[in-house]
Parts: structure tokens; sequence; C-alpha cells
């Protein structure tokens, strides 16, 4: 079976939430909508506090080339446009809107049937997508519309679509193939069509055999779209390395895939993509796995975007007394929440609930060179050596090192038996690195 | 609820730690252990009582009243360098020398450097070298497999019982006499020779190096380069002349080829990180040990190659990283 061949690792997979359908999350009372919910520059708001939406009203717009529009989740009252906290701890701007009924804009086809048919031209795809404010949905959140724009004297030959779902407890894409696999595969001819590409290859994690089975099936009556059974490993839902499992190819270092010919898109983007085109339905709800040991129970919940998650952990039992930590997205890369009336936002794959004696860190001991952290670098970095330079602030070596290409998966600080944070200290060294590279360029 | 817990990622941790991979090599050293209780009896339990128990206290002692560190022997290191020190010396040792090899072992080899992790040679090395060189006769007066188990050996032995109750080792005789008509490879395999404490059983070795592999403790590119080159290095020494030089399989069972092979030179702490480092590291024991035993003034020379090239470690890690992804693209 396929998989990628540079280190990785095998956490505990804990899908908790496999099994259960995905439920409607009630519309929350209250809405905080951020209006920077992707990577790159934020939306700028259009509507003023006092105005009256829709389901589906654009609020802001991203003016920037790497930008995403925002539309209302709810239908109500915008009270305010204020700063609140966010999944990254820090204060962003939200515009925060007093729900009243759901009262959705007429343009958007709410009926349930399925659209086969694709009407819309290139051009016109992608203008919707990105009317849409359709963002990758994998958590990486890159807005969609720019992945589509091809640079000149690219050629993209295959489309590949992450379905592998490599974070342990997540399962919102397991039944969002499941239970949307038609139109999430009309989503991915779609993309196709958009990228003037004959060749769609769906890559999934052999711990999903229900909805490979189901894919397959289904890709039966798509052309150029075939399902492909992936060797269980994380970090396999990295881009670079899920290319690598499905077509062999290595994105060069600090390149784009678009380089070897492809472009990655997540399985929750293409259902995402199919409902902006054919629906004519903005961004504005997604499936979130609510999960944990500790909880009453796990679920798969379509939730609007803006829901505190205080409301996610009241629906599926409330949060446990000797919880530690609240993460927003997977146990290896997610990120740690500083209070409950966090939104959720078009990155939220999952919130995960860990007891208090699973959110401490284990004791920090020497380093005992045993190599476990080279070994497990999917991308042949030496872990070990490039936290030692940041720590003693050797910045030019640790640029040396190619610190850069540290995809955060968070391998090296997993397996390291003295439990040394590595990935903290590669963080900090890509961060300055980073820093003074673009300083270089200024000059 | 109380307040919640925030950190970077990841948050959760595999379940590895430094004291659960030092205990597995220590598991996997029970059947060479247990091999040498077996053939050398009381002498073979002296020899371990008192290097375990010495590397324990030094690493303590020191840790506590010259370092003024955490004590850190409940990680099982040194542990593990107690027994490694005694299975690479013979089971007549006396007492004070086995003693005196734990604390350098852990004095010179481990803590001057500043504990587990830090120290560029290998202690339990360390320690064996030094007391083979200050004592070269008691280091290789080797007790004969069987005959001597109820002998303690205690402060050396009774000369007119010395012949009936010590015999050379395969290598030893082979330095001496040259190449033995008929080795007994049989008794190699299972234990049954002269040698230091932990060498003598190639299977005892073979299983612990299993086990390592199998538990991920070590990886195969230490051993298989170590014992890979010796026996393409020795073998073609014996193609030119095989009246003169043994053949690659007695290299391989003899001495503390496996042993240094499988448990000393694969010691994460003193070997290099990348694979292809490891490899060269490997190659360039095996080849520094068939030297050793051909030319060199010892009969044996594992010891001397593995801390050659712990010397070499920091170079080695330097010259050999490993490849990254992206850096060669090669699409297919």
């Amino acid at each position: 079976m396929k998989t990628f061949s540079k280190g990785g690792v095998h956490p505990a997979e804990n899908k908790i939430a496999a099994n259960a359908p995905i439920e409607v999350m009630p519309i929350p009372k209250k809405a905080f909508i951020p209006v920077g919910q992707h990577l790159g520059a934020p939306a700028k708001p259009v509507v003023q506090k006092g105005d009256t939406i829709k389901v589906g009203t654009l609020l802001a717009k991203g003016e920037s080339f790497i930008s995403a529009h925002i539309h209302s989740s709810v239908s109500g009252k915008i009270e305010k446009i204020d700063h609140w906290i966010d999944a990254s701890g820090y204060k962003r701007q939200m515009i925060i809107v007093g729900v009243e009924g759901d009262e959705w804009e007429e343009s958007i086809d709410r009926t349930p049937e399925i659209v086969h048919e694709i009407t819309l031209s290139k051009q016109e795809i992608i203008a919707r997508i990105k009317e849409s404010g359709i963002v990758g949905l994998g958590g990486a959140t890159f807005p969609t519309h720019v992945k589509l724009m091809i640079p000149d004297g690219k050629k993209c030959d295959v489309l590949l679509i992450n379905g592998v779902e490599c974070e342990p407890y997540l399962t919102s894409d397991h039944r969002v193939m499941l239970e949307r696999g038609e139109e999430m595969l009309i989503g991915v001819s779609i993309l196709m069509k958009a990228l003037d590409t004959k060749k769609a290859m769906v890559g999934i994690e052999n711990n999903k055999p229900d909805a490979i089975a189901h894919l397959t099936s289904l890709a039966a009556e798509f052309s150029g779209i075939t399902i492909h059974p992936l060797k269980i490993k994380y970090p396999q839902g990295a881009e670079k390395q899920l290319i690598k499992a499905l077509i062999n190819r290595e994105v060069p270092s600090g390149k784009l895939p678009i380089e070897v010919g492809a472009v990655v898109n997540n399985s929750g983007t293409a259902l995402a993509v199919y409902e902006a085109v054919q629906k004519n339905k903005p961004l504005f709800e997604r499936v979130v796995t609510v999960t944990g040991k500790s909880l009453a129970k796990s679920a798969n919940l379509l939730t609007r975007i803006g829901t505190p998650i205080a409301e996610l952990l009241e629906k599926t039992g409330g949060l446990p007394e000797n919880s530690g930590k609240i993460i927003s997205g997977g146990p290896m890369m997610g990120k740690a929440l500083t209070q409950t009336d966090i939104p959720v936002s078009k990155g939220t794959s999952g919130i995960l609930v860990l007891p208090d004696e699973e959110s401490t860190r284990p004791e920090t001991l020497t380093c005992i060179r045993c190599a476990k952290c080279v070994q497990a670098c999917p991308m042949g970095l030496m872990p070990y050596h490039i936290a030692l330079l940041a720590a003693h602030q050797k910045w030019e070596a640790t640029e040396k090192s190619h610190v850069m290409d540290c995809i955060e998966c968070g391998s090296c600080q997993f397996v390291c038996p003295s439990a040394r944070p590595l990935l903290d200290y590669m963080r900090v060294g890509k961060q300055t690195v980073g820093l003074i590279i673009r300083n270089r360029g200024k000059k | 609820m109380s307040i919640l817990k925030v950190s970077g990622s990841p948050h959760i941790h595999g379940d590895q730690s430094v004291s659960k991979i030092m205990l597995g090599v220590n598991i996997a050293l029970l059947p060479a252990v247990l091999v040498s209780l077996y053939f050398f009896g009381l002498g073979a339990l002296k020899v371990l009582v008192i290097a375990i128990a010495s590397s324990v206290l030094f690493e303590y002692l020191i840790q506590k009243y010259l370092i003024k560190g955490e004590n850190t022997t409940g990680d099982f290191s040194a542990l593990l360098t107690g027994v490694l020190l005694a299975l690479n010396v013979p089971s007549g040792l006396p007492w004070y020398m086995v003693i005196i090899g734990a604390l350098v072992a852990i004095g010179m080899g481990k803590m001057s450097f500043g504990g587990i992790g830090k120290n560029i040679f290998n202690p339990a090395l360390v320690g064996r070298v030094f007391l083979l060189i200050s004592f070269p006769v008691q280091m290789t007066t080797w007790p004969k497999a069987m005959v001597s188990r109820s002998s303690l050996f205690f402060n050396g032995i009774d000369q007119s019982l010395l012949d009936s109750v010590t015999g050379p080792t395969p290598l030893g005789q082979l330095a001496e006499h040259g190449v033995i008509a008929q080795p007994d490879y049989i008794s190699y395999l299972m234990g049954s020779m002269s040698g230091s404490l932990g060498e003598i059983s190639a299977i005892a070795l073979l299983i612990g190096g299993l086990f390592m592999l199998f538990r991920k403790i070590i990886t195969w590119e230490i051993p298989v380069a170590f014992l890979g080159s010796a026996a393409i290095l020795s073998g073609i020494f014996w193609l030119i002349d095989p009246s003169s030089y043994a053949d690659p399989l007695f290299h391989l069972l003899t001495g503390g080829m496996l042993l240094g092979a499988i448990f000393m030179a694969t010691d994460m702490v003193t070997s290099p990180m990348s694979r292809t480092g490891q490899i060269v590291f490997g190659i360039g024991g095996g080849v520094l040990t068939i030297l050793i035993r051909i030319w060199g003034a010892y009969p044996e020379g594992v010891s001397f190659a593995i801390l050659i090239m712990n010397a070499f470690v920091p170079l080695i890690d330097k010259a050999f990283k490993p490849k990254q992804f992206g850096e060669v693209v090669k699409n297919g």
C-alpha cells in the first residue's frame, strides 16, 4: 500500500467519533464571526453595527491577493464589530451578530436534490469559489481560489484530494466522505474543470475502509477520479507528504505543489466547492468533530461559523470536571484554547478535550542522542540539532539547517524519549529566520 | 474545572522514555547475563553484583556531592553501564579492580562530561580499557567455562591451580599459535569458551539484539555495518591465505565482536545521528577491529575500535546529514 517514504510516526488513532453520523448543531443565540479565518490578510468589514443580515450575507471582503470573503452564518442584527479572542489566543476583529430566526439569502438553493451537471465555465467557477469565501478546510485555511489560479508556464496534470485525516481523534472528513460522498465527488469534478485537468486522485488512509469502499463505488460514475487507500502514517495529510505518497513526486524545498504539476485540496473543501458552485451557498458552516475520551459522547456536528465552542461542548454532554486542555484541531497540530467562548471558524476541524492528567507534558530530560527525531522527521531534518541552534540563537546556522522546511507536524517531539520541546524551538527558529529573510529582501 | 492548560502542539507524547529505553537494553542483556552465570558461576555473580552496585553508587555520589544535580540513577543508565562493564571483563577479576573499573567508567567516562547524554565515549568501554591497560595480567586471565563455577577468584588465583581452571580465549590462541585447525563453532555459539562474561555466547547476544530491534531501541545500521565490514575484511585476508588468517565466521563469533557491535557501538549517546553516519561509523568499527586483531599488539580490538570511532562521531555528524525532503528532485 502507498505511503510517503521519509519519517513519520504512529500515534494512537483514537477515532472515537468515527461512527457518529453528522448532526446539525443548533443555531447559536449570538454568533462571533472573525474577519480573519484564513491564511493571509483579514477581510475588511462591509457591514455596520445595526445592519440586518441574512444567512449568507457578505460581511467582509477579502481584498488582498491572498485573502477570502466572510459571510454571515446566521440571520439577525449586527450588535457590534469588536475584538474577541480567537483560537490563536489573540484578540481579533469579529462581527458579533444577535441571532433572530434563520432567514437565508434567496440566492442560495436550499433544495435537497443533488445537481450533477456543471454549467459554469472555468473562470466562472474560480470567481464563484472566490465570492463564496472557500478556504482549505483541512486546517491550513489557504484561500481555495488562489490555489486554482495556476501561474503562467505551469500546468496542473493531477488534482489530489486529501481524505487522509491523519490526525488522531478527528473524523469530520471521514463522515463527509461517507455521508456526502456524491456531492464531494461532484466538487472534485468542478475543481478538475477549474484546473483544466482530466485526472484526480483521492487519498484515504486505510483506517477508513467504509469511506474507501463507498467512494470507490461512487467514483465509477465519475470520469477521471480514482480512490487510493494509503498506509496509516502521520503526517500523511501534509501536502508534500500526500503528493509523495500518491504520485511519488517530491516538491522541491521552498516550492509549491504546482512545481511538480499537482494541486491538493481537502475532501471537505471539495464539498464546500460543490455547495458554492452548484447551490450558490457561501462557506458559513462546516462539520466539526467534538471528541475526547472523557466526554459523555463524541459527535460530528454541522456547525455554523461563529458558534462559541462552549455550545458544542454543551451538546456533547458538557465539559467534564477533570478537563485540562481544550484543543482546536487534532492533538498533533491543534491549538490549545485559552477559554470556551472562542468561536468555531472555517479552519475548526475538531474540538478535542483532554483530561488533566494528559494535559501536562512529561518532564524534559537531557538529549541522549537517540536519533529518533531524525528518523521521525518527514522532511529529513535534524530536529535535535535545529532546536539546539535556535536555543543558542545561532540564527545563521539555524537558517542553514533548513529550519524553514519544517512543517511543524510535531513528529520529533512526539517520539522524543527525553520529552524535549523540539517543536517549540523549531517554531522560534522559523519565526526568527523568517523575519531575517524578509528583512534581507527589503534591503 | 480549573484553569485550562495551554501549550504548543503536539499535545500528545509517544510512549518512549529514557528510562524505558535503558531498561530495554538491560532486559536485552539478560540472556547474556544468564549464560555468564551458567558458565562462570559464582565468579560471574561476584563481578556483576560489584560492577552494578558500584556503578550506581558512584553515579549517585558524584551527582550528589560533586555535580550537585538531581539524582539520575533512576533512569537505569548507570545500571546499564555496570552490567556492560561486568560483561566486558573476565569472571576472575579481583573485586577491587571491578570497583576501580566502575569508578573510571562512571566518573571519567560519563559524569566528568556532565552525565547521561553528554559523554563522548562509551563509559563501560572507558572502564574496560582503563582496566586492560592498568591490570593486563588479571584482565587477560580467563577462567575456563564450566570448570570454575564454584570459585570466586577473590584476590587473584592460586598459581598452582592456574592452568587447570583458566585457559586462553580463541582469539588469544589465534594470536599466539596461529589459526586454530578445527574451530569449535558450536561452543562459540553456545558460550562454552574462555572469555569476558558477556562475550561468550553468540546466541544469547543475538537474541538480545533481535529484542532491541523489535522494540525499536536500536536500528539495524550500526550492527549490520559493523559485522558486515568485519566479515568482508577478514574474509579478504582469509581468502588470500587461509593458513595464517582465521575465517570470517571465527572472527564474528569470538571475542567481543557481537557484544560490541550489538550493545556497545549502538550506544545512542556515542553514535552518529543520521542513517548514513551510522553506517560509516559501523564500517569504521568493523574495519578497525579486524586490523587490530590481525596487526595489533592485542589479540582483541573491539573496545579500541569503538572508542576510536566514538571520537569521530562529531565529525561524522557534520559530514553525513540525512537527505532532505525536496533536496534532490526525482520525479517519476
